[in-house]
């Protein structure tokens, strides 16, 4: 099955970092919505069902996104601002009501993590999931890179129809034919400059002009705004401490809840007891999915109640005994498993003689934690339920709510408040239903449910814990590679466990794309077992890990052949223009090949994902057993640019988040539960440990927008385990690195 | 009853001694700018000044900072419409540091700790001073940051 953008499709998908259920799928016309979606105040006047402006001149855009970090408030304010003729200084934004208007159809389409053999799958799961799921279509997310790809043409366009409705406005205060006017800098003026209104002067003049055909985009080469490197919209209140997240939320009358998870994957409480009577802090305590929690008037005396005055038994999950090394045992055995995938390109060779390059990698179970520990705030009322929170999905939320409650998803609101960090973590529903389950003791009181960093250590859905075996085979010169991936799916877990759509056993679809080289034959075998540990999307999803993977490989096979591994890696990108431009100039920029000091080592690696290309160079200093990462020059072509300011931010956050990983990420389990619990054992980079970066842009002409928030993080492991391979000819093929 | 001076007013709070310092500004003032990230004082996210030093406010029983002045991220500079902040807070600004926001108070409040005792810190003494996490990685730009903030404060 095709899907092509002129094309109504109503479906159950999952997208990479979240999912969609049901899907609304429409010409970009439907998607400006209509003025009466937003919650319009005393002195304001919508446009669309994007845009409002106010009697001060603001102009207020509806962002159904996420803001954890990656400028996406910024981003779709710019392409409003951009055909609206707005000064920047005048944009706002705002968390609009929910609507299938707003919802991130890109996700369900450049950001499926499924495999192309899937397609079926797709049409059955979307089938299923209309009737079952009824009335959920679409879904409002936030991941998979999509936000600006998904808005490129939707929020233009909204921004050009308010301007046009402006310009009627002004037409009928000044009696000037709209054709005579113009918008510029926030006002109407006529073509010879003189001005008829600004923005704000024109707020009760809109009302009764109805919707209008939308007018052509401007050409890229026209644009002001877009392609600058404007100042984002929530760095002011972020400095002056007064950016709401979803631990900062207070209500009237509102409690507080501290909750423990049953240490083991699957386990619940057995039985619970209170130490020497409730404390009078404490009001209730609830059974909660997978744990139970204590509410009261303050977290932190809930959180010591848990501690100190009470006893709780567990009833362990279905392996209680699982630890890391018996699953490595098992993954190892499953490298001539039954695949669920198997994928050839080029032709088979008849046979494979010659010399053989064969190598096993692996990478870890990983935890998210983004700075702001999971929360959720909830509020029932008898017929109604509102939340609070951090997430990555509204619809998901809204949805997962609905049920927790046993109400209808109309009676269920859900206010997205800004993110400290989400990485996939807070597309997850589990928050909710908590929450939801102390609010329903607690009718009438909004109930804050707030992990400590041990839960939330402990209790993640993981990146899934990965090994391949790489084989290449030579024969004067190379003529075939081999690769089996053994991991679990998170596509397939999250979607069971968000919205109970049926496993499809395949793997997820980042960690199985093909890789941009000419290879003269290519083979890959996807094992996906199952597993009692929770996984879910990372930043990046598979092409994390898998990039680590492919990419050392790479670096051996070069080795092996007595290349450059630039110079290898180029030779296979002949066919592939814009990577082979992405490569060199990283290793341009890094200084590629020019002498370095003994004991340092540059690195390089390469991997597309989200509909970005980009290449890393790791200049790495190795003394007795430690190592530093000096340098990092960063190359990316991601197509159309919003703002450059903010891809260099997001490559630059990439690359720390994926380094935290390379250098000290690892969750292990023992006893069936994780052993870490905090930054102690669970570090993050920081700035003593934060490379030097540069990061540069490469303008291919393309004319397709490619996502930022994910594509920095991949490269960086590779780069950095191939750099450490140079200067010490050490090759580590595991995760984190250690020498 | 604990009294507390904060961001320049006394404050009674009816909570245990040993209740930490950010949870009585956090749920008894209502003063949410300084962040729980870890609450061992690993992570920074919490960090306040007390009597002028950075201090990880998860891990200070708020009975130990009676009668000291605290000033959190939201009594550093005057952050009121027109009002002049702080020029770590400027710095931060103009170097367009944060991303998710969050532990970026805490960031603030050692860095202008920092400037008080070190006018021009070197990277290294950065380094040292600022060990908090941010699972973002806007490091380049905190140290940028960082400096402009100690030109602004040296003066033309």
């Amino acid at each position: 099955m095709k899907l092509t953008r002129r094309k109504a499709i109503v479906g159950g998908v999952l997208g990479a970092g979240f999912i969609g259920v049901g899907w609304w799928f429409a010409h970009e016309r439907d998607r400006l919505g209509d003025r009466a979606l937003l919650h319009v105040k005393p002195g304001e006047a919508g446009l669309n069902g994007w845009v409002k402006i106010a009697r001060d001149d603001t102009v207020i855009v509806a962002v159904p996104r996420a803001e954890m970090g990656q400028g996406v408030h910024t981003a779709l304010a710019m392409l409003v601002a951009e055909e609206m003729e707005a000064r920047w200084e005048q944009m706002r934004v705002e968390d609009p009501p929910e609507s299938v208007v707003y919802r991130n159809v890109e996700i369900l389409i450049d950001g499926l993590p499924f495999s192309p053999e899937q397609t079926g799958t797709i049409v059955d799961m979307a089938h299923w999931a209309a009737t079952k799921l009824g009335g959920v279509l679409g879904v409002a997310a936030t991941g998979g890179s999509t936000t600006v790809r998904d808005a490129w043409v939707p929020l233009r366009t909204a921004g050009a129809v308010a301007r046009e409705l402006l310009l009627q406005a002004a037409s009928r205060k000044s009696g000037v034919p709209a054709a005579e006017l113009v918008a510029a800098d926030g006002t109407i003026r006529r073509r010879d400059g003189g001005v008829v209104a600004r923005f704000g002067e024109l707020v009760d003049l809109v009302g009764d002009l109805g919707p209008m055909a939308a007018p052509p985009l401007k050409p890229v080469s026209r644009f002001k705004l877009v392609g600058k490197p404007l100042p984002r919209l929530d760095i002011p209140a972020k400095v002056a401490g007064a950016a709401t997240f979803g631990i900062d939320v207070r209500r009237p009358g509102q409690v507080y809840a501290a909750v423990r998870h049953a240490p083991t994957f699957g386990g619940e409480v057995a039985s619970f007891s209170v130490r020497g009577g409730k404390p009078k802090g404490i009001e209730e305590v609830v059974i909660v999915p997978g744990g139970i929690a204590a509410i009261g008037r303050s977290w932190w005396e809930a959180e010591r109640f848990l501690e100190q005055g009470f006893a709780v038994s567990w009833r362990d999950g279905p392996e209680p005994k699982l630890d890391s090394a018996t699953l490595w045992k098992r993954y190892e055995s499953l490298i001539d498993g039954e695949p669920a995938l198997t994928r050839t390109l080029g032709a088979e060779p008849a046979a494979l003689g010659g010399q053989k390059l064969e190598a096993i990698y692996r990478a870890p179970y990983l935890a998210h934690t983004p700075m702001e520990p999971m929360n959720c705030t909830a509020l029932f009322g008898g017929t109604s339920l509102e939340l609070w929170m951090p997430n990555q999905s509204p619809t998901l939320m809204r949805l997962a709510g609905a049920r927790a409650a046993g109400l209808s998803q109309d009676e269920v609101t859900v206010h997205t408040t800004f993110l400290g960090g989400g990485f996939g973590r807070r597309a997850e529903v589990d928050l909710v239903r908590e929450a939801v389950a102390c609010a329903l003791q607690m009718p009438g009181r909004p109930v804050q449910v707030l992990w400590s960093r041990e839960e939330d250590i402990r209790h993640d859905m993981y990146r899934p814990m990965a090994l391949a075996h790489w084989t290449a085979f030579f024969d004067k010169g190379l003529v075939a590679v081999h690769k089996k991936q053994i991991g679990q799916s998170p596509t397939d877990q999250f979607g069971k466990r968000a919205v109970g759509l049926p496993g499809q056993g395949k793997p997820e679809g980042n960690a199985v794309e093909n890789p941009p080289y000419a290879f003269p034959f290519y083979r890959l075998d996807a094992v996906v077992p199952d597993g009692v540990v929770p996984v879910g999307f990372w930043r990046s999803v598979g092409h994390s890990h898998t990039a680590f993977f492919d990419e050392s490989f790479i670096d051996e096979m070069a080795h092996f052949e007595q290349k450059d591994p630039f110079e290898y890696r180029r030779a296979l990108l002949a066919q592939q223009p814009r990577h082979r431009a992405v490569l060199d100039r990283a290793a341009k920029e890094a200084g590629w090949g020019t002498a370095l000091p003994a004991g340092t080592g540059r690195g390089i690696a390469l991997r597309a994902s989200f509909g970005s290309i980009v290449a890393q160079v790791a200049e790495v200093e190795v003394k007795d057993k430690t190592f530093r990462v000096r340098r990092v020059t960063c190359a990316i072509d991601c197509g159309p640019l919003v703002n450059p300011a903010i891809v260099r931010a997001q490559m630059e956050s990439g690359i720390i988040y994926g380094l935290s990983a390379a250098l000290f990420g690892e969750i292990t389990l023992k006893d069936g539960a994780v052993e870490q619990s905090n930054f102690t054992d669970y570090d993050a980079v920081r700035l003593a440990d934060a490379p030097e970066m540069a990061v540069h842009i490469v303008d291919s002409g393309a004319r397709t927008v490619g996502g930022v928030g994910e594509p920095g993080t991949p490269p960086i492991a590779p780069a950095v385990a191939n750099a450490i391979f140079a200067a010490t000819g050490q090759r580590l093929r595991g995760l984190p690195l250690k020498l | 009853m604990i009294s507390l001076s904060v961001n320049g007013k006394w404050r009674d709070v009816d909570a245990p001694d040993d209740k930490p310092l950010l949870w009585v500004l956090r749920e008894d003032l209502d003063i949410t700018g300084p962040k729980f990230g870890c609450g061992i004082a690993a992570c920074g996210a919490c960090t306040v000044h007390v009597d002028g030093e950075a201090v990880r406010s998860c891990s200070l029983p708020a009975g130990g900072a009676a009668g000291k002045a605290i000033v959190t991220i939201e009594g550093l500079g005057d952050n009121s419409v027109g009002g002049q902040l702080h020029p770590v807070q400027r710095a931060w600004i103009e170097e367009q540091v944060p991303q998710c926001g969050y532990c970026q108070p805490g960031f603030i409040m050692a860095t202008a700790a920092l400037l008080k005792s070190k006018p021009r810190p070197t990277d290294q003494e950065i380094d040292d001073a600022l060990t908090n996490i941010c699972r973002c990685g806007t490091y380049s730009a905190l140290r940028r940051a960082v400096h402009r903030a100690a030109a602004l404060m040296a003066g033309p």
